[in-house]
Formats: structure tokens, sequence, C-alpha cells
């Protein structure tokens, strides 16, 4: 096996032009449980872990642009307030270890339907960039997603950055997995509300083939929030919610819970985010 | 004499208690080694020139093995052999108490994992790729995975002989009594796993004699070398054992795994071998506890008196019988419980099945009734409308009540006490919900599911029973050799036995023995192999008791022999010395007499001899059961512990945080308090993990989660503080009154866990573990 850690981005895409079938490896948290279960047994391993624009991010006024390999640890100490959903999110990752190691970039290149990066991204609406020798691209993380474990890259890209607006009303994310702590969701919701713009971003994790948005919960809680006096959000409000986001979802049975059980438990999680975020959104106001 | 004629010096000298000996918290010597990373275990074992073996496994439950290919796996690199059954020179089957599983399979796969060829290689990844381009023809059949189809009598059979590997009737006092309220139930027991973090590993080193030396992971070396002798085609003595560091047990480590595997490509290749599972091999290579499915009836008066308890018990012992006759009869005699019955009418059956076997784990049979009695317990306080405690200290044993055997606990037996003192202890507060709460204290902890919506608070008791030490007449024994000498003018004590520290404390407990018997603060403890006699299992809960009392008693030896030559030597200064020896004591590397008069130090009268006994040591003898009535003397010593669980849930989600464990338990004699709280903490929380989280999920006999990223243990957010009482009512039949300590408090955690949630939801909850589905499907 051929092993490079280029210290410039330059360098990685020359490499990676070079190399199309090398595995790009950051923290290594998934790409080195793959080696391990002899999933995958790559020819060539390209680290970027060394390439120090990949481990920044910068405030770009209305946007966080957040570099491929700033660990979660990183996020929820630094961007909390700026990025509250994502750092939520963040924070619900595996264990220290792992959110020491791990970041969205890798999140991404998995594309695995249960990552925790998946549904803030979604409910924020952030742009994936991704770069080749060739030059670059901003994929909208709407059609970032194409499939199991799939996503929109080229095999000469590499993700160098994700811009994420900053939180212009409350986040949430919450996620359900049998144990309290170290744990792969067996369905997640990620919201963020938009009081600016009146709107309201949704994302939903683990339930479906790929992460996945509620269009027309999102349609249903701009239309009835009460933007104007920030009422609190009713118990009927968060049932229908919470039926449109599940009714959005296409989950399966597996090892880690049934479809019943995913499709009931996103109603009532994706219900209490809306509860909390609109809470928070308030807060916010008020301050 | 009074106390102000004595020199100062000398007073202390003989009322200083020795450092680190019995009663005290004696730290583990390996204790900083493992917390610092620094421990050896079986897994970093290393030799020159060694070879690294691999195992190909079955992807199939149930198969015909029609060919097999080795010839792609030995034209690989680096591989120097590659075996199967017919490469076994002795014996093709082993077993613990029934010989009925393959070294390596021939003719039919019997589980999903089953071992069909081993590999031996220069590196661990040539091993693996050599295994796995070995090629095998396989027809394969349909899986019988139903334990009660299994022995329906209708079932394809998966051994001669049948399906039933084993069905233990009870039939107690009088039979087919009426009761004002009978009670029914039917529960399920998941298949659950030790988890060891250990994998199993062990080297294994061809000797010039013609004989092997094995370095593993085990927790019985007598009994894997009297396998392994069989296996080889080798007399007993040419095999020869020695503990590595072993990295957890738990039962997984009774039965062999990859021990006569190492020793074959070793005596083949005439190399040193050495194997590691992966976690993934781990959970085929070894045996899990067994799943169960319980159906109970009891029959109880008005007043909430037990009159009568039917039940029938059925266990999917898995493709072969490992110890499930003797988890079968324990399922059996500990059917009804900590309680007493008029009469009782039980029948454990244990099934051969095409899923994966099940053995021996901490509990032994015992934790699967306990669930069920203690859920009908809690059914029955129900009915009748009454306090769960309450009915249970009305129906709960004491000293002198007799178990469904017939056989009276002659002990102390303080299950009111403990139920009271659990019913007594503070409850912890409700988790706060306003003002800068901490979501990770909440269900679903770090993964931010309530905020308090859907929050409800249950606290269930249970208590628990379960015997100490090999039962149904088993020759249970220990030995121990104990050598006194003097080294650099101090007395130090070598202490060697053949138990197996598995991580219980029995290395710290040995050295605590020789220390307290013998007087000298310098306790040398020898690696345990096969040099000494048997020490039995580190199973059973019985090291302490019965290596224990080995040791006591070859210490006891040692110091008899010391006194006999301090006789000899200083008799004529010391005429007492004739006759009121036992009197005469050794402290702080010192003989003195009744009165606390200096004899001799022992470095001046022992000089250059060595004084050494080995000594072997039986808890009472216990006797089978009738094979038709049950009836019978089978166990030596009986444990009690209970437990109250506090758990919030969040009933619309079925996320469940529990809040605090709270245990108590008699044990005897606190010979290592700490040691002990470890034991009742690990118990608590290997019982809690049956109760919400840990199961093997087999479906068609295929095994669906064997990692850790599916196969769920509790982590230091699952698993709460315990708060622990330990009772200590010394058993007049046990070595310093102690009772074994391990295994009873996983008993009573799963069910205390379970009720705790049925508080807290209203559901019946029959199965564990509970998933959250079973929370939320009725809504
Ligand atoms: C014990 C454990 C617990 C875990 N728990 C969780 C959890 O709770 N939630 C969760 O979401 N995940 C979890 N994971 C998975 C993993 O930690 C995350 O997916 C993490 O985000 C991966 O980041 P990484 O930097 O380690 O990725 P890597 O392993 O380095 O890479 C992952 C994938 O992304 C690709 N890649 C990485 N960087 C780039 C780049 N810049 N450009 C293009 N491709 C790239 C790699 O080629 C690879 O395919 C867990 C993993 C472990 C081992």
């Amino acid at each position: 096996m051929e092993f490079f850690r280029p210290a410039t981005l330059n360098d990685a895409l020359t490499l990676k032009s070079a190399h199309p079938t090398a595995l790009c490896i950051n923290g290594g948290t998934d790409v080195m449980v793959e080696l391990n279960f002899d999933r995958k047994r790559p020819e060539t391993l390209l680290d970027l872990s060394a390439i120090s624009e990949l481990s920044e991010w910068s405030d770009q006024g209305d946007s966080i642009l957040l570099g491929a390999g700033v660990s979660y640890t990183r996020i929820y100490h630094e961007l909390a307030k700026e990025l509250p959903g994502l750092a939520m999110a963040s924070r619900t990752v595996g264990s220290l270890q792992i959110r020491n190691k791990g970041g969205v970039g890798g999140n991404l290149g998995s594309a695995s339907p249960a990552g925790d990066a998946h549904p803030a991204l979604l409910a924020s609406g952030a742009t994936v960039n991704v770069a080749s020798v060739n030059g670059t691209r901003a994929i909208d993380i709407n059609d970032f997603y194409v499939g199991p474990k799939k996503n929109a890259m080229n095999p000469d890209e590499i993700i160098t950055s994700v811009l994420i607006p900053k939180a212009r009303g409350g986040q949430q994310y919450s996620k359900i997995g049998t144990r309290n702590a170290m744990v792969i969701a067996v369905c997640s919701f990620g919201i963020a509300i938009d009081s600016t713009n009146k709107s309201v971003g949704t994302g939903i994790g683990s339930a479906g083939p790929t992460p996945l948005r509620a269009h027309e919960a999102e349609s249903y809680a701009a239309s009835h929030l009460d933007w104007t006096h920030g009422s609190a959000v009713t118990p009927e409000m968060m049932k229908e919610f919470g039926a449109l986001v599940a009714a959005a979802s296409k989950p399966i049975d597996d090892v880690r819970g049934t479809a019943a059980y995913r499709r009931h438990t996103l109603a009532v999680i994706s219900g209490r985010c809306l509860k909390w975020a609109w809470t928070s959104t308030q807060e916010m106001r008020s301050k | 004499m009074s106390n102000s004629t004595l020199p100062t010096k000398q007073r202390d000298h003989v009322e200083a208690p020795v450092l680190g000996g019995l009663g005290e918290s004696v730290a583990r010597p390996d204790g900083t080694l493992k917390v610092t990373g620094d421990f050896a275990y079986s897994s970093d074992l290393w030799a020159d020139g060694m070879l690294w073996a691999s195992t190909l496994r079955s992807p199939h439950p149930h198969a015909r093995i029609k060919s097999i290919n080795i010839a792609p796996a030995l034209k690989i690199n680096g591989v120097s052999a590659v075996l199967t059954h017919d490469d076994v020179p002795g014996s093709k089957l082993y077993g613990l108490e029934i010989v009925d599983q393959p070294v390596l399979a021939f003719d039919t796969i019997r589980f999903h994992g089953e071992a069909i060829a081993i590999v031996a290689a220069d590196h661990p990844e040539t091993a693996k790729r050599a295994a796995q381009a070995i090629v095998v023809e396989y027809e394969i059949l349909e899986p019988v995975v139903d334990a009660d189809y299994a022995i329906s009598g209708n079932a394809p059979v998966i051994h001669d002989g049948g399906n039933i590997t084993r069905h233990v009737p009870i039939i107690f006092g009088p039979q087919n009594l009426k009761a004002d309220v009978v009670v029914k139930g039917e529960y399920e027991v998941g298949m659950q796993d030790q988890a060891p973090l250990g994998p199993e590993s062990g080297l294994a080193i061809p000797a010039d004699d013609g004989g092997i030396d094995l370095y593993l992971s085990t927790q019985w070396l007598h009994v894997d070398r009297g396998q392994l002798a069989t296996v080889l085609g080798l007399p007993p003595e040419k095999v020869r054992l020695t503990l590595a560091g072993v990295g957890g047990a738990f039962g997984a480590r009774e039965d062999m795994s990859m021990q006569a595997h190492i020793a074959l490509l070793a005596m083949r290749t005439g190399k040193p071998v050495k194997i590691v599972y992966s976690r993934e091999e781990s959970f085929f290579g070894h045996v899990h506890r067994h799943p169960a499915k319980l159906r109970y009836e009891h029959g109880v008066t008005k007043e909430g008196k037990l009159v009568y308890v039917k039940a029938n018990i059925v266990l999917d012992g898995g493709a072969y019988a490992s110890s499930s006759p003797a988890v079968c009869a324990n399922a059996a005699c500990f059917a009804v419980g900590p309680y007493e019955v008029e009469s009782a009418t039980i029948d454990a059956y244990v099934a051969y099945t095409n899923n994966p076997p099940c053995g021996a784990m901490r509990g032994f049979g015992a934790v699967q009734t306990g669930f069920a009695y203690e859920s009908q317990m809690d059914k029955i306080a129900e009915t009748l409308g009454m306090d769960p405690i309450e009915l249970r200290l009305k129906n709960a044993m004491v000293r002198d009540s007799l178990m469904p055997t017939g056989q009276p606990v002659d002990s102390a037996a303080p299950v009111a006490e403990i139920l009271e003192k659990l019913r007594a202890m503070p409850l912890p507060p409700l988790t706060a919900t306003t003002d800068g709460f901490d979501v990770i204290e909440l269900p679903g902890g770090a993964s931010n599911v309530t905020h308090g919506e859907g929050v409800r608070r249950g606290i269930g008791y249970a208590v628990g029973i379960k015997n100490i030490g090999f039962s149904e007449g088993f020759d249970d024994y220990s030995t121990a050799k104990v050598r006194l000498q003097i080294i650099n003018g101090e007395p130090v004590v070598e202490v060697h036995t053949a138990a197996a520290e598995v991580g219980q404390g029995l290395v710290t407990l040995k050295g605590q023995i020789a220390r307290t018997e013998l007087g000298v603060q310098r306790v040398v403890v020898h690696v345990s192999d096969t040099q000494v006699g048997s020490a039995g299992s580190t199973s059973a809960s019985r090291q302490s008791y019965v290596t224990g009392g080995a040791v006591m008693t070859a210490c006891k030896a040692v110091r008899d022999e010391v006194l006999l030559y301090a006789m000899e030597k200083l008799g004529h200064l010391h005429p007492h010395l004739l006759h009121f020896r036992a009197n005469y004591k050794m402290v702080n590397g010192e003989i003195r007499d009744g009165e606390g008069q200096l004899v001799s130090s022992l470095a001046d009268l022992v000089k250059d001899r060595v004084f050494e006994c080995t000594r072997e040591y039986r808890h009472r003898p216990t006797t089978p059961i009738d094979p038709i009535t049950g009836q019978g003397l089978p166990h030596a010593q009986f444990a009690f512990a209970g437990h109250r669980a506090v758990v919030d849930v969040d009933i619309e989600t079925g996320m469940v945080k529990v809040i605090e464990m709270a245990s108590v338990q008699d044990v005897g004699k606190a010979l290592n308090p700490q040691a002990v709280e470890g034991q009742i903490e690990g118990g608590t929380a290997q019982g809690l993990g049956l109760a919400i989280l840990e199961e093997i999920q087999v479906v068609n006999g295929k095994v669906k989660n064997p990692s850790f990223t599916d196969y769920l243990i509790p982590t230091v957010l699952d698993m709460p503080p315990v708060r622990s009482i330990i009772l200590e009512y010394a058993d007049e039949h046990a070595p310093y009154g102690l009772r074994g300590v391990g295994e009873a408090p996983t008993i009573s955690s799963t069910p205390a866990v379970v009720s705790a949630i049925r508080q807290a939801t209203g559901l019946a909850l029959t199965r564990v573990p509970v998933r959250p589905e079973h929370i939320t499907s009725t809504l």
C-alpha cells in the first residue's frame, strides 16, 4: 500500500488526480474501521490531516467557512453560537476520542445516512466545496447525497470546506440511539429556524437510504409559527409537524430498530425539536 | 501483666496488624499497570520466530461439508501450515461435560461461525488471507433455531441421542395444590455475551520433549490441559499450561476456543504459534448466555403467601453442550428464587439447536430464572394489590428454609434484611429539567432526546439467590503450594496455585491470606500454571472460597511445620511449645507465645531451611439430585443479593436512563472490601446490560451484530453510581466465613431495572433486554 501525506492542498489535488482510486483519510475514524474489517483494501491512502487549511474555519460574515478537517470537538467548543445545530450534532458523535479525530469532511466523505452532521447541514442549507486539479465546485447540500453511502463527488475531487450560514434563529439536533452515549443513530433529526426569512429547515438522519429533508413539514412550520408575536408552539403543531417529518422518512427494519419505531420516534423528536428551537428563537430575539 | 510494663516498642510490634492482610482493601498488584496500559495481556505475548494463526469459520448455521480444498491457501507465500479435522491426531471432539464439539468441523456444520480450518503464517494478515483462500463446498441445510421446536420431537436431530441435552425435573412438596389466586406469566431472555474486553488469545510453543507449552487466557488450566491432551494424543504431563494476562472472562473462557488450534499448529510446524481473535471472531469463538423461555404459574393465598410454583423452562443451548447440563440444573434449582414455598413443580430443559453454543456466563442459569420469578413476584403483588416488598418479605427465605430440592439453607439467609435495607436507603432526587439542566442526566443522554418531555420515574426491587461452587456431587477442590524461606534476612512466602486470575482479585487475596496466616510481610504470588495441582475453575464465584481455602490450609501446614521445627530447636527454652502449639502466633516475622513473648524471629530460626507444603481444599460434599424428583443436597453454599433500581424513562421514545442502582449483599466476610465493591458494581453493570442493552441478535441461526458497534454494553452514561451495603454473616462452613461474591449481583440487577421500567411505563415487559420499541409499541 502506498501512503501519501501532502502538506498542501495543491499537492493533495495533484496526487488525487494521479491516483484517482486513492482513499482519502483525515481523522481515520471511518477509514480505519473499514480497513480493520477488511471491507476496503485501497492501493493508496492519501492522508489529508497535515494540510493546515483544511483544519481551519473562518468567519465570512453571514456564514462560517468550515474546513473539512476541523474536528467535532472544535466545532462544539468554538462554533456553538454561530452553528448551534451542527455543534449539538457534533456533541452526540461517538466518544471524546472520536470527536477529537473525526470531522465533517469525513462524515460527508462516508455519506452514511446515519452520519450526525448531515441533518444539521441539510437544515442550515450548507454548501460543500470540493476541489480538483481542474478547479473547484460548490455543491448544494441538497444535491450532495445521491444514494446509500454515495455522494456527488468525482474520483479526483477532495472536499475542502463547507460553507454554512450562521444561525438566524433557533437550531436543534436530536438523535435516537439505544444507548445514552457512543451510539449510531437509530434515527435523528435536525432543525434550523430562520427568523429573518421566516423559514424552517430540516434534516432527517438514519431513516432512509440517504439523509433527507422534510419539505412539507418545513412549509407547515413556516406557515404556522407565530412570527409576529412569537407565541409558543402548541402540542397540536408539534404533532402535525412530527407526523409530516415521519411521513417524509423512508425507514427500514434492521438490527438497530424497526421501521415503525423509527417513524414513531422521528415524529416525537422532531416535534420536540420544533418546540425547543422556537423557544430559543424567541430567546435570541429578546436579547 | 499490665500494659505499662511492656516496652512501648515491643508492644507496637506485637499489636501492629500485618499490612495488607485479610479485611483490608489491598490494592491489586496489576491495577496501575492495567490503568496505564503496561499490563501484558495474553494478546501481548511474543516469541522469536513465531507464526500467527487464523481460523476459517462457517458462514452457515447448518450445512454438510462436501469438500475442503486447502491447496489455494498453501500456495500463499508465508503460509506454513493449513490444518483440518484430518490433522487432529487424538480425539476429534472435546467438551466440558459432554464430548460433542469438533476441534475442527467434519461432515456437519452445526452453527454460524463453527471453525473448519486453521492456518499458520508468518504474518497475521497472511494467515487471515490464507484462511479466506480455503475453498469449502457446502450443502446448505435448514437450521433448527427454535428451542421449543427442537425438543418437540418433530425437529431434525442435531446430535445422536436427540435434541434434549438435559431435562431436570423437580417435584417438591405436595402436588396439585389449589390456591386463592393463580398468576401466570411467560418470560423470555435474549442471548447475552460476556463481552470480555480482552479477546481470546494465546501462544503455543513446541517443546524438545515432544510436548508443548501454552500461555493462555483461560478460566481453568487443568481442564484445558485434560482436553488438549486427548486432542493432541499426548500424556497430560507433556501439555504444560501457564496463565497469561486475562482480559476478562465471565464464563466465556471455560470452554476451549483457540487452545487446541494453536497447539496443533505449533506441533505441526515446530514453531511457536500465536493467535489473537478480532472482536468479531471473539463473538463467534466463545459460548454465550443461554437464551430462555420461562413459563410460570404461581399459586398464592389472598394474603400473599406462596402456595405453589410451577415452572417450565426451556434453555437454548445451541449447537454443542458446553456446560449446558449444569446450567439447566441451576435454572431448575433456583426457579423459585429466595422464597419459601410449600410445593414446586419444575421442568427445566436445555436444547440442542443450530444457534451459537451457549454455556457459562456469570449467574449461570440463575439469571434467566431470576428475571422470571422476580417478574412474577411483581405481577402477584399487582394482582393482590400488595406492596411488592411486603409480598417478598412475606415469603422470604430464612436460615433453614428448604430449597425446592429439599436441601435446607443451613447458613445465613438474610433475604428480609436485604429488602428492608434496600427500602430504607434514601432515594435520589428527581432529575432537574429546568434552569440550566444537563441533558446528559436525562434519558437519551448525550443524544438530546428530551428536556423532560415524556419522562417518568420508576423504582423497582429484586432479590436473587445463587449457589457458590460446583454442585451435584462434583469433587470440587483446589490446590495450593506455599513455601516459606529467608531471603536477604527477611522471611518471604511464595504462594503457588493453578487458579486463573481473570480480574476478580484472587491474586490480591492469596497474598492477603498468606500475610495474615504466616505473619510475613513479603509474599510472592507465583504465576498460575499446571506445575501444581488443579485449582478448579474460576467460576461459580468459587475461587476465594476454594483456592482461598487451599492457600489458608497450606499456610497453616507451613506454620505447623515451622512450629514443630521451633520445638525441636527451641523446645528446651520454651517448654510450652510442646503442648500449646496452637496458642503460638506468627506475626511480623516472629514467633510469639500465647502471652506475646518473643520465641524467635523467623529469620533466626529458619535460616537456610525451606518450609514447603502443598494442600488441597474441598468445600463440603454435595450430592447429585434425583433424576425423577430433583431432590438432593446439590449445593455447598448459597449467596443472596438484592437491588433497588431507580430509572427515568422517556415513555414517548423508549429511552431509559438508570439513575441509581442500590445493592445489598451478604458476603459472609469481606476479605477485601474494595474488591467486593468492585464485584458488586461489575455484576450490577452486567445485569443492567442484560436488562436494557445487551443481546446477540440471531436471525435464522445467523449472528447479526458481532461487533461493539451493535452489541451495546453500558457506557459510563448508562451505568449509574452504585450505592452498596455489604452484610457480613459468616458462613460457618467456609474459610474465614466468606461467601462467594461475583455472581449474585448479576441476578437481581436485571429484574430490578425491568421492574423500575414497568413502574414508570405501566407495561408488562416480559422480555429482556427491553428494547426502546417495546416501550413505545403500545403508543
Ligand atoms: C467508535 C466510533 C464511533 C462513531 N460514532 C459516530 C457517531 O456517533 N456519529 C457519526 O456520525 N459518526 C460516528 N462515527 C463515524 C466517524 O467518526 C464519522 O463519520 C467522522 O465524521 C469521520 O471523520 P474522519 O475525519 O475520521 O473521516 P475518515 O475516516 O478519515 O474518512 C471518512 C471518509 O471520508 C473520506 N474523506 C475524508 N476526508 C475527506 C476529504 N477532505 N475529501 C474527500 N473525502 C474525504 C474518506 O476517504 C472516507 O471515505 C464513529 C466512528 C467510530 C470509530
